[in-house]
């Protein structure tokens, strides 16, 4: 089966009903999706399918054969954090960290579609993801850190 | 030090000092695992603790772990702050049990009032003896030298050495501890600021590895047999298609059953086809109650008197990596990284289950995906070393969401019973409170100012699930009935419920605490309405002081809505104002999930919630705004501030439920008792 990750075209044998998550983590070593719940429920799986969020741990692996998958460690570029990653690393937005790359991504994949989104707006379209820590408030307001950082690095470049 | 080197310097510096009981008055307040309890003696050199290398790199040993708490990066601020170097030029090795001296583990709060002072203790020692090979070396006195980030330096002249070439000049075997050299707080400069977490980029590019993540070499993934209800015995085993399957190893161990295969799938489909007869022991057990517990004390003359019960339910910890562990033999050696607050206890616990020397276990804890006291036991570590035995090869074992929720422990139920007398000036001159199942922390009430009789008592129960710690602990339970049960009588006697407390508290720092959320959320000036209501709370425990104010808002149909908390916390010097923030928020919405929601539902020795689809945690749309005031007491010893930020949400929504609608709501969670009131 014919897979692109993070830009990478692969081919990796697989039951195609195999869940993407385990075929991420078990085959590709992209360990950055993790285990939750196996049912969709908490989004530490997270993954962006052609700049979509999906819940890696319930889509079958052939579902997404030949789409641009992303994971979180397909995020930075070289050593220069993604402008998401930088937010919540600014704003301490974690504190296990181990729901962190599902946030980042469902982050991602949110300004993609809205650029600046409002508190209302960024809690019910996160509302998917589990942070049992709680940094729940971090985390919304490393989600308008992005967003503020995103439009100065875009300011640069229109100035460059 | 290279890692072989230091493993036979620790067991070597282990041999003399087992001993029976903790140093340190460290014991777990409800211990859950298996395996023996043994203690040692904390290790008093310096060579134990810390690490020079001749580049001047920093290591750290401790056998505390890191869930998310943030102790890697407090602890390297103690370190870094007494060696008067950068927090970038040290590093922490935590919980592996072949590094680290041995601790008892990562619970009750005990971090930073006995650990952080240990790391101070170890690095204000190491900073004089640098010094004083500087001196020596030099031939001055060490009152005119510094140490200053990384090097001892002469204010006499331009000379300076690096701690690295210093260290190797001294025996840190034989340098013992001094507490007397210790920084105060007042003093500080890298503790006591808003050092940023440590691995933080770890964590947002997916490098760090949980131990769900840790993979070797050939392992395999395992599944275990699970019975369908508490206390089934196995009758019979079936394993024959499994065994047959491709890459699959049956192991069978008396009633232990499991599998070993080369991807989860098909560990999956192989535990799926094993065919397993049990006989069902038929337990219906419910937990009893404090009511029936009879209660008497004489009521003094004139004295209003009232009784009340309240209660609490089993909730579990849901931490979002579940408990896993990664076994690899080697021969009669065996490794195991876990996801545990004790390891170890967890290599206490390998040891009996294989009647194996601890000498030849190593237990290694990377910094996990949380725990909130659900990770003191290690069945999953024993689990996994049983599958590696049986395969052969190494194993990965995690439990999934369901087993996580069924074969873990849980929070305790409780029933608690109040009753109070109160003189004619408003002060609760009497106090008997029992506890009945959850616990005795939080037991005793601060509310002392006039109080001539009290009795507080814990009663031990029957629980029919599986019990263990928790953040706080029944310190929530008893708050919540303590904070209710004096919002009930304040309103009896037409008191303001702020008003009344400080009636009745002598406490100076649980006052001002009370006193500054008050004032930030402006008690005084909120009127409750039948659709919004405003209660408080607060509470001490564990050295730490709490007080929340809450606002919320109520539907139509009673649908409510938590919409602001103010908090106020004092746990005395701050070592991290930003990370002590994010805590305190954490704990504040995790006492809401237990306070509105959360609850495990059994019946028939079975759980009928066990998924996350089934038991509702708190998420972005439950999250009030929250606000948190912190009071540093430079002047106090620093106690942790883990658990009881936890203890005053409960009461202060119960509070605020009452506020606006008359209805008082004594058992958590609240929205079904508030649904059927």
């Amino acid at each position: 089966m014919d897979l692109s990750v993070n830009g990478q075209r692969l081919t990796v044998q697989s039951d195609p009903e195999r869940p993407l998550l385990w075929v991420l983590r078990n085959e590709l070593d992209l360990t950055g999706a993790k285990y939750g719940c196996g049912e969709g429920q908490c989004g530490v799986c997270t993954v962006l399918v052609d700049g979509v969020a999906h819940r890696s741990c319930i889509t079958p692996v052939y579902t997404v054969a030949g789409r641009a998958i992303t994971t979180v460690e397909g995020l930075a570029d070289g050593e220069r954090l993604h402008p998401v990653q930088q937010a919540f690393v600014d704003c301490d937005a974690m504190q296990c960290g181990y729901c962190t790359s599902g946030m980042i991504l469902a982050t991602v994949a949110l300004l993609r579609k809205s650029p600046s989104p409002s508190d209302a707006e960024i809690k019910q379209k996160l509302d998917g993801n589990i942070c049992r820590c709680g940094a729940y408030n971090r985390i919304v307001e490393a989600v308008h850190k992005a967003v503020l950082a995103s439009n100065a690095e875009n300011k640069e470049h229109h100035h460059a | 030090m290279p890692d072989f080197e230091r493993r036979q310097f620790l067991q070597a510096l282990g041999g003399g000092l087992l001993v029976l009981l903790a140093s340190d008055g460290e014991l777990p307040a409800q211990e859950s695992g298996g395996g023996r309890r043994s203690a040692q003696e904390r290790p008093a050199n310096v060579a134990a603790w810390l690490h020079i290398a001749p580049d001047g790199k920093v290591t750290a040993f401790t056998g505390k772990v890191e869930v998310g708490q943030n102790i890697r990066t407090s602890l390297t601020q103690a370190v870094a702050d007494e060696l008067r170097c950068t927090p970038s030029a040290v590093s922490l090795v935590m919980g592996d049990t072949d590094l680290t001296p041995w601790d008892m583990g990562t619970f009750g709060s005990l971090t930073t009032p006995t650990m952080a002072p240990e790391m101070h203790k170890m690095a204000a020692t190491a900073r004089e003896s640098l010094l004083t090979a500087a001196a020596k070396q030099w031939n001055v006195a060490s009152e005119q030298l510094r140490a200053e980030n990384g090097f001892i330096s002469d204010s006499r002249s331009s000379r300076r050495l690096p701690y690295g070439e210093l260290a190797g000049k001294i025996d840190w075997v034989n340098v013992i501890g001094n507490a007397d050299l210790v920084t105060a707080p007042t003093k500080w400069q890298v503790a006591g600021t808003s050092l940023p977490k440590i691995n933080a980029r770890e964590m947002v590019t997916g490098k760090h590895k949980f131990v769900s993540d840790h993979k070797l070499p050939g392992v395999l993934y395992g599944r275990v047999l699970r019975s369908p209800e508490f206390g089934a015995k196995l009758n019979s085993v079936d394993t024959t298609a499994a065994a047959k399957m491709f890459g699959v190893t049956v192991v069978r161990d008396g009633d232990f059953v499991g599998v070993a295969a080369i991807d989860e799938r098909t560990a999956e489909k192989a535990l799926a086809s094993i065919d397993a007869k049990w006989s069902l022991p038929n337990v219906v057990a419910q937990l009893a109650q404090a009511a029936s517990i009879p209660l008497a004390f004489p009521t003094p003359k004139g004295a209003t008197t009232l009784e009340s019960n309240y209660g609490a339910a089993y909730i579990a910890h849901v931490p979002l990596e579940p408990r896993a562990a990664v076994a690899q033999w080697n021969g009669n050696k065996l490794t195991v990284s876990a996801g545990t607050q004790r390891p170890f206890g967890v290599r206490s616990e390998l040891a009996s289950a294989f009647s194996l020397p601890e000498t030849d276990i190593r237990v290694l804890m990377p910094d996990t995906g949380s725990g909130y006291g659900g990770k003191h036991s290690g069945e999953y570590a024993v689990e996994a070393a049983r599958l590696a035995k049986g395969a052969g090869k190494p194993v990965k074992l995690i439990w999934t969401r369901e087993e996580e929720f069924t074969w873990a422990y849980f929070r305790p139920a409780g029933s608690i019973k109040v009753e109070s007398a109160l003189d004619a000036g408003g002060k609760i001159v009497a106090w008997r409170f029992v506890n009945y199942s959850s616990g005795p922390a939080g037991l005793k009430t601060p509310y002392d100012a006039a109080l001539t009789f009290r009795e507080e008592q814990f009663v031990p129960g029957h629980s029919p699930l599986r019990e263990g710690s928790y953040r706080g602990l029944a310190s929530t339970a008893n708050h919540f009935a303590r904070e209710s049960h004096i919002d009930e009588i304040a309103a009896k006697t037409g008191s303001d419920p702020l008003a009344f407390r400080l009636n009745n508290l002598k406490n100076e720092r649980l006052r001002t605490v009370l006193e500054a959320a008050a004032e930030r959320f402006e008690w005084s000036k909120h009127k409750s309405n039948p659709n919004r209501g405003f209660g408080l709370a607060c509470g001490v425990d564990k050295g730490g002081h709490i007080a929340c104010c809450v606002e919320v808002s109520l539907g139509p149909s009673r649908q409510l809505k938590v919409e602001r908390v103010v908090a106020a916390w004092d746990c005395g010097a701050i070592v991290n104002p930003n990370h002590l923030r994010n805590q305190v928020e954490g704990a504040i919405v995790m006492g809401l999930g237990g306070a509105l929601f959360e609850e495990i539902e059994h019946a028939n020795g079975r759980i009928s919630n066990p998924r996350l689809s089934q038991y509702r945690v708190p998420r972005f749309s439950d999250i009030p705004k929250i606000e948190v005031i912190l009071i540093d007491r430079r002047d106090v010893p620093s106690a942790g501030a883990g658990e009881t930020p936890i203890v005053a949400i409960a009461p202060a929504i119960a509070n605020a439920i009452f506020s606006a609608t008359g209805l008082r709501i004594r058992s958590m969670p609240l929205l079904p008792a508030l649904a059927r009131a």
